[in-house]
């Protein structure tokens, strides 16, 4: 049931979140912010497994830094992506050996391991700025596709936030029509998906860097009751 | 492989480490690097030979960044220090990854004294020729910090030290002169330690 959704406007790409962290029929908590700031220009929206989401995500923002350090200069958004989906398809056909219990041990002593591949369940939009190209949007998926994209969405609120963006995107868009743009999507999503996620965390990214824009929030979490 | 077992650094009879000691004269050889603190600052100082002349010097890079808060300065085989200093990156970002903190000053100087260390206590490797100056401002505290590492994989905190060519004369120099400053006197401190060397 996790949204993400994001798009790209004139000069900046502007990507939202829902932030429910949800567990079985148990919402953990609904302000759990789902878009990772990558570096000074990069933002990654994830969306998926948890701990995957995290570990992750955490994962290619420490390589991305530790980048710019050896280099000097950061890695563009393309780079970026093209790193993150490296990752993700590395992990999806390179074994992982697990070393099983001391007393499995077979008859010759050789210690048994157990092989298996060990994908990272997260789709994620990749949203960037490079003061050469301009902003950016990758499209990610869990099975390392990468796609270059103006508009993209993940989750079942992408039936109706790309349907939403496919009737009104238009190359070149302007703040305001943007965040206007993913205001309708948030209420189509709201109104129309059964367990809809009720609150929502907006990013951009332009050339003064990537930042929190706003939080839609229709709950927010009940405070500690007084005595 | 069996070669390659022989450990290079051994004691000799009156208990030295020739090997570690003949670093250390490589970095003597080395260009001069001072570090100063101050109560607000901390300064890295190197001093930049004559360029050949077609040699473009931006790419000569004597003071790097480990991490957003730490920095290195070292005297020595720079070829050497572009190793270390590749793993210290790496072990800033790791630190980082796996206990969502940056690393303290001490943290880093222990990891590579003991990345020096190990070296001297390994078949079939050298030690490193450098000794480093690393700088920096402890993450949470605001603290500023001063260290210096060397061949043997000692580390200590200094007010202010130097290292590589005529390290001697200079830090007599920050002995007499040394006392807390901050700012640009920090700054001057710096500077004129180096020029001293003269």
């Amino acid at each position: 049931m996790e949204c993400v959704f994001g798009l790209v406007g004139n000069d900046f790409a502007v990507v939202a979140a829902d932030t429910s962290a949800v567990h079985s029929i148990l919402v953990h908590k609904s302000n759990e912010d789902k878009i990772m700031i990558l570096d000074s220009h990069k933002l990654i929206a994830a969306s998926g497994e948890s701990g995957d989401r995290v570990q992750f995500t955490e994962y290619i923002q420490k390589n991305v830094a530790l980048y710019q350090f050896r280099n000097g200069i950061p890695l563009t958004t393309a780079a970026a992506a093209n790193f993150t989906r490296g990752e993700l398809a590395t992990a999806l056909r390179k074994v992982e050996d697990q070393m099983i219990l001391e007393s499995c041990k077979s008859s010759s002593g050789v210690p048994l391991v157990l092989s298996h591949y060990n994908p990272y369940f997260v789709n994620i939009l990749l949203a960037g700025y490079d003061k050469e190209t301009g902003p950016s949007l990758f499209y990610i998926d869990y099975i390392a596709t990468l796609h270059k994209v103006d508009k993209g969405a993940f989750g079942y609120g992408s039936y109706f936030s790309l349907a939403m963006m496919d009737r009104h995107y238009h190359s070149g868009m302007t703040v305001e029509e943007a965040i206007d743009l993913v205001d309708k999507c948030i209420m189509e999503i709201r109104s129309r998906l059964v367990v809809a996620p009720p609150n929502f965390v907006i990013k951009i990214v332009d050339k003064d860097g990537a930042r929190e824009y706003a939080w839609r929030e229709s709950v927010k979490d009940a405070g500690v009751p007084s005595a | 492989m069996a070669r390659y077992d022989r450990a290079i650094t051994v004691f000799s009879p009156d208990g030295h480490l020739f090997q570690v000691e003949y670093a250390l004269e490589a970095v003597r050889k080395g260009n001069a690097a001072v570090g100063v603190r101050g109560t607000d600052i901390v300064v890295l100082g190197v001093e930049k030979k004559s360029a050949a002349k077609l040699q473009d010097s931006r790419s000569v890079k004597k003071i790097v960044n480990l991490d957003d808060h730490i920095a290195l300065a070292c005297a020595g085989l720079k070829a050497d220090a572009r190793v270390l200093i590749n793993r210290a990156r790496i072990e800033c970002q790791s630190h980082r990854l796996t206990v969502e903190d940056p690393v303290t000053v001490e943290y880093i100087t222990r990891y590579i004294a003991g990345l020096q260390q190990k070296y001297t206590q390994s078949g079939g490797v050298r030690p490193f020729g450098l000794s480093t100056l690393i700088v920096g401002f402890d993450p949470y505290s605001g603290v500023p910090a001063l260290y210096q590492t060397d061949p043997s994989g000692t580390f200590s905190a200094w007010k202010a030290n130097a290292t590589g060519r005529n390290s001697n004369s200079i830090r007599e120099f920050l002995e007499k002169n040394y006392k807390e400053t901050s700012g640009q006197e920090t700054i001057k401190l710096a500077i004129r330690a180096l020029l001293e060397r003269g």
